[in-house]
């Protein structure tokens, strides 16, 4: 079985992103939360974020720690009205490429495998 | 009410690559200078403030350096908010009635720290390993955006007024270009050259559209503050009265929930609620500032707090900037320091700082650098997390 980057992507039956939602005021958060940050309500159910989006902003990033591959595009996307951060992945990170206002589809990629062959799994988002 | 504070005396050292002190002699040097300044010793002081987020040094050590008289020290974390938050606990202390004189200290050496984010991410676990509140199973940098603070004040610049797509490239490194020029005027200034439009876009990309000259400068120095209440003001000196400088306002605010900043830093909304209280409280408006220090710790954040202040009309930052106004001779002169892209940033000595550079001008004491005639100012300073605090500063009319 692959193992997600984070546990707010799941893998089946499609790649998808999956939000916290407070039962009470149906703010939505990633992540585990002892409560909700807006009304203070402690219940949460998961619900299915959507898989295409908006790009808002985006940077190249070119210098990073050592040991992060670069450049890259890390982007803000708005999915279905959810603020999701994720990296523009499948074109060159390139700013005459990538723009603001741009539509994006989540994609996923393998991140390789670890000493006993479990494959990770990471996502980012393509241009459509 | 509660009684009024004022700054008795401050002072900022020199920012910059100060190898031959360590951060102890940095912090003597500003809390020793501010105290000289305000015309007392430590044995007047009964409450000190203190910050220092990288050399875990506290204020007790300080004490032992300067003078060891028992008084409690707050020593405050608050990213890069930490000076003035300290600033602020020694204000509270006197605002409550528990003491009337105290001294708040920042500092921080910085100088070739790199990336504040972390140098090296290391190989990562031989198994993957689910950690934390999103089970990463690595170092998330570089996979799900980025965490490095060029990058993500960028996309902050990038996405202003609906991501008006003239905020660019040339824009935001205009904006340096001011900020560079201002700070050939300011002695303290860590890099006092003029930098041109051309060599600022052609410097080593860092996180597009911010180049190395459009990011913050890592350095060494310290900024220390010692305030009094008003009634304890009008027992000292005459001159004491007439360079003190009153604390119209100061507000400190953390993020309020919007949904958008639970994944993505949201430095306007904290900003903006502090501004709008802090106005209320002074009882001036963005068009009384003489002139404004706020925090561009990268060339794209200066755009988005003219707008989060009100300087400008609400989506007005990009024509409020190409009108001229921010630049020193203009309506609304901002960063006349040199900002922390050339002043410097030591951390937890900027919100201090930013005091010192408003608190000079209002005592007209900022040789060629001043701005003439200058009676209100403010000093904005937001650390990400959030924690924003904006202080507005009057002349002395005593």
């Amino acid at each position: 079985m692959p193992i997600p980057i984070v546990n707010y992507l799941a893998l089946e039956p499609q790649p998808h992103l999956v939000a916290q939602q407070c039962t009470a005021c149906k703010a939505k958060v990633f992540g585990r939360h002892n409560a909700c940050p807006n009304c203070f309500a402690l219940d949460f159910t998961e619900v299915d974020v959507p898989t295409t989006g908006v790009l808002k902003t985006f940077t190249i990033v070119h210098h990073d720690a050592k040991g992060v591959p670069v450049p890259y595009c890390a982007a803000v996307i708005d999915c279905g009205g959810m603020t999701v951060m994720g990296n523009i992945i499948g074109v060159d990170p390139d700013p005459e490429i990538i723009t603001r206002g741009m539509e994006v589809q989540l994609k996923t990629y393998s991140l390789g495998n670890d000493a006993e062959g479990v494959e990770a799994i990471g996502f980012g988002f393509e241009p459509v | 009410m509660t009684e009024n504070v004022w700054i008795l005396g401050i002072h900022m050292t020199p920012f910059g690559k100060r190898a031959d002190k360590d951060v102890l002699d940095l912090a003597a040097e500003a809390a020793l200078a501010a105290l000289k300044d305000a015309g007392v010793t430590m044995r007047d002081m009964q409450v000190m403030g203190y910050g220092n987020l990288r050399g875990q040094t506290s204020g007790q050590s300080l004490q032992k350096q300067i003078g060891q008289t028992g008084i409690p020290s707050y020593n405050v974390s608050n990213a890069c908010a930490t000076g003035s938050t300290a600033m602020r606990a020694v204000m509270m202390s006197i605002k409550s009635g528990e003491s009337d004189m105290g001294i708040a200290v920042g500092v921080e050496k910085l100088y070739g720290a790199g990336l504040l984010t972390g140098n090296d991410v290391g190989s990562g676990p031989e198994t993957w390993t689910p950690k934390g509140r999103n089970g990463a199973i690595k170092n998330l940098d570089g996979y799900i955006g980025t965490s490095g603070m060029a990058g993500l004040f960028a996309q902050i610049g990038m996405a202003y007024n609906n991501s008006d797509p003239r905020a660019n490239f040339e824009l935001f490194a205009r904006i340096s270009e001011k900020s560079h020029s201002h700070s050939t005027l300011n002695p303290n200034a860590a890099y006092q050259n003029k930098m041109s439009l051309e060599q600022i876009m052609n410097d080593p990309m860092i996180a597009y559209p911010h180049t190395r000259s459009m990011c913050s400068a890592n350095c060494d120095g310290a900024a220390a503050a010692v305030l009094v209440s008003e009634s304890k003001l009008r027992t000292l000196s005459l001159e004491q009265q007439r360079r003190a400088v009153k604390i119209s306002a100061s507000v400190l605010a953390s993020d309020p929930w919007t949904e958008a900043a639970q994944e993505f830093p949201d430095v306007s909304t904290v900003t903006r609620n502090a501004a709008i209280k802090a106005y209320e409280l002074a009882g001036v408006g963005p068009q009384d500032m003489n002139l404004v220090e706020l925090h561009d710790c990268f060339a794209a954040a200066e755009l988005v707090h003219y707008d989060n202040l009100q300087l400008c009309e609400p989506g007005g930052a990009i024509d409020f900037f190409n009108s001229g106004a921010t630049w020193r001779d203009g309506k609304t002169p901002v960063n006349v320091s040199g900002g922390l892209q050339s002043k410097g940033h030591p951390i937890a000595a900027t919100g201090i700082a930013n005091i010192w550079e408003v608190a000079t001008h209002l005592r007209n004491e900022a040789g060629p650098r001043q701005i003439e005639g200058a009676k209100v100012g403010m000093a904005h300073v937001i650390g990400l997390g959030s924690s924003c605090t904006v202080h507005i500063l009057e002349k002395s009319s005593l």
